[in-house]
């Protein structure tokens, strides 16, 4: 069974389409990865999953429930976790555990908060006002709230955004520790390293899924062919590209060059003259990588967001 | 698993609330503190029988009737005689120009009419645009008179009743003010205390979630609209209860408000004043998408109901469309029961229809905040 099927999801606010058709299946004890750039619809998909907002069109279940029906029980299973931080900043660590716990009736509640405190070692803190930790530890606080009463299903709406790489890094070995127990996670995400330790990653674009599968699957299919170049004075080089036919992306990595296309033998035709007229430069294949993928993405869809200038 | 409602969620919505609130040291101050230094400051500045008003003599002759008529008015504490006009002109002068509140002539044959018991005759005229700051002194006027009178004719007390008869003291007001009693002033405060933090403070509490994100955690949380509403509404319902105490000991340690009637009945009907209020409050907050709005809407309440429900004036000097209008804030009932029940001694019989007015707005209110609540974020 797959913990979250849900097809044809549409969101509109006003005359805006947030969400347009997004179709999506995880299955159970997957972590699914869920990119996209700011404003493509994540957080408002992720509200649909969990009975925060109701699609205005589409279907499907979360965990079995019916999402436009069965919200109420959708919440008692789910653990969601905001991208704002949305617990109390004048109750302490402990205070706030206790209240997730009386709200899903968990008993004995000193000893479940107890529990969930020892296993993400908050116990130290206990008494600290939230509204006195660090991105880090509140990061950590909302984590443990979200997963206290055992959800099926962790929806995390970019847990990681303004936390540091250690914490980040902890945070994820947390996450396949969960998954490995069990667990399904949808997360939301803009960092690319976190995308390839996902199981399967989709990728949202002004409401649009356009590509979903593991990473491999996804740089494969954008059939996209990638050159690295080498060499002295390479922004030169990289300004003589840029706009040249077949040449979709040339960007800088480190002291290399990365020009990318999506019609191989125009790319090879572009580059062919390279190593003659900028001396000391060599031109070699290079292996397309997911962020190539998703800027190929995004300068390839159009902003529905904008205004329409015809009208 | 009980879906729509269960107390142990409620008594988890309502032990984070009283943390916060105790947490919040500014806030909680002014739950207490507020009632206290508006009922001090009010009871004390606003005083609806004022002494010591300013007031011009006409005196034609310098008799010793005449003289013992202004030593007696003096008195009483009412007047104070800061001018002595040459002439009716002046006097009429003094007043036109709000100098004084009062122009009491004596006229030249006042001592020779007293001699030969031909019904003297003093004139009060008093500057009625006040309507209530002259009653007070108008009210004593008679009395004072024809005693002041009689002393000075040497006569005993026994002997007064028939010659009380023969001073004439003339009134002339613009219009008959409302006869308002001293003690108005303090249970109608209890009330306005009451709506302004109650309605304001509720009225805050949700859309302070809304503001700080909280709520879309719990409503993320398994927390059905009733719980959430009671979470809210009744911690706000305790801190009434400790402001009623405030106010009322205050009211009689610091004024001391007689108090005629049943206690029980005025407590149970601050408890249905109050929750009809903190339920406002609810529904401004789920009308309002931040604090700030939130406020707005409080005052854009808060003002007419001040001005129409009889606090501050005369219910029965309003024009009949703004009677009517009265009738639709909770304060104007809730103004009547305590007025009723604290200086006349009401009992339930009497306050029964205004009680009444206060649950249907008990039932009004809370049915729109649950309608209104969006379970979602939508």
């Amino acid at each position: 069974m797959n913990v979250i099927d849900v097809h044809g999801l549409v969101k509109r606010f006003g005359d805006k389409t947030v969400v347009d058709h997004v179709t999506m299946t995880v299955a159970e004890g997957e972590i699914v990865g869920f990119l996209g750039p700011n404003g493509s619809g994540k957080t408002t998909t992720i509200r649909i999953m969990c009975g925060l907002l109701t699609p205005d069109e589409g279907e499907g279940t979360v965990l079995g429930f019916n999402i436009r029906t069965d919200s109420l029980r959708i919440k008692r299973e789910v653990g969601y976790m905001t991208q704002k931080f949305s617990f109390y900043e004048d109750l302490t660590i402990g205070e706030n555990l206790e209240f997730v716990a009386r709200l899903y009736r968990l008993k004995p509640v000193s000893e479940h908060v107890a529990r969930t405190l020892e296993e993400l070692g908050l116990t130290s803190r206990r008494d600290q006002l939230a509204g006195t930790l660090s991105g880090g530890w509140k990061q950590r606080l909302a984590l443990a709230a979200c997963i206290m009463h055992k959800p099926k299903l962790l929806l995390l709406d970019e847990p990681t955004a303004g936390v540091d790489p250690k914490a980040r890094r902890e945070f994820w070995d947390e996450i396949h520790r969960l998954a490995s127990g069990g667990l399904t996670v949808l997360v939301s995400t803009h960092y690319m390293d976190e995308a390839e330790r996902c199981h399967r990653i989709g990728y949202i674009s002004y409401g649009k899924m356009l590509a979903s599968g593991t990473v491999e699957e996804v740089v494969r299919n954008a059939g996209l062919t990638t050159f690295v170049l080498q060499g002295p004075r390479l922004d030169r080089v990289a300004d003589a590209l840029q706009g040249s036919p077949g040449v979709d992306q040339v960007a800088p990595f480190g002291a290399t060059l990365h020009v990318v296309g999506s019609d191989k033998k125009k790319l090879e035709a572009a580059l062919a003259d390279v190593e003659k007229e900028h001396k000391g430069v060599t031109v070699n294949p290079g292996e397309t990588s997911l962020e190539d993928v998703f800027i190929q993405f995004m300068s390839g869809s159009k902003d529905n967001m904008a205004k329409d200038s015809k009208g | 698993m009980n879906a729509v409602f269960s107390f142990a969620r409620l008594g988890a919505l309502l032990i984070k609330e009283f943390i916060q609130m105790r947490r919040d040291r500014i806030t909680f101050a002014m739950m207490l503190g507020v009632p206290l230094m508006q009922l001090v400051l009010f009871g004390f500045a606003i005083n609806s029988d004022p002494k010591s008003l300013p007031t011009a003599l006409v005196a034609m002759s310098n008799d010793q009737y005449t003289r013992a008529m202004v030593s007696a008015l003096q008195m009483t504490g009412y007047y104070r005689f800061d001018y002595v006009a040459q002439s009716e002109a002046e006097a009429e002068a003094l007043m036109a120009k709000g100098a004084v509140s009062f122009v009491v002539t004596i006229p030249a044959d006042f001592a020779q009419r007293v001699e030969r018991g031909d019904s003297p005759q003093i004139l009060i005229e008093a500057d009625a645009t006040d309507p209530s700051a002259a009653s007070g002194a108008i009210s004593t006027l008679s009395k004072v008179a024809s005693q002041a009178l009689l002393r000075a004719q040497g006569m005993q007390a026994a002997a007064a009743e028939n010659a009380k008869e023969q001073l004439q003291v003339i009134v002339h007001q613009r219009y008959n003010p409302e006869g308002i009693s001293q003690y108005n002033i303090v249970p109608g405060l209890l009330g306005v205390i009451l709506q302004m933090t109650m309605v304001m403070m509720t009225a805050m509490a949700l859309t302070r979630e809304t503001e700080r994100g909280t709520m879309e955690n719990l409503l993320a949380m398994p927390s059905s609209p009733a719980e959430i509403m009671l979470g809210k509404v009744l911690p706000f319902l305790v801190v009434g209860a400790v402001q009623v105490a405030v106010v009322l000991v205050a009211a009689k340690l610091l004024f001391g408000i007689p108090f005629v009637g049943s206690l029980t009945l005025l407590l149970s009907s601050v408890l249905v004043f109050v929750l009809s209020l903190v339920l406002l409050g609810y529904t401004i907050s789920t009308m309002a998408r931040s604090q700030m709005q939130a406020m707005q809407l409080t005052f854009f309440f808060f003002l007419p109901s001040l001005l129409l429900s009889g606090f501050m004036f005369p219910y029965r000097g309003m024009p009949g469309w703004a009677q009517v209008l009265g009738e639709i804030f909770p304060l104007t009932h809730f103004l009547r029961i305590t007025r009723a029940v604290m200086l006349k001694g009401a009992d339930f019989n009497a306050v029964a229809a205004e009680i009444g007015w206060l649950l249907v707005f008990v039932a009004v209110f809370a049915g729109t905040a649950l309608l209104r609540f969006r379970r979602t974020l939508d």
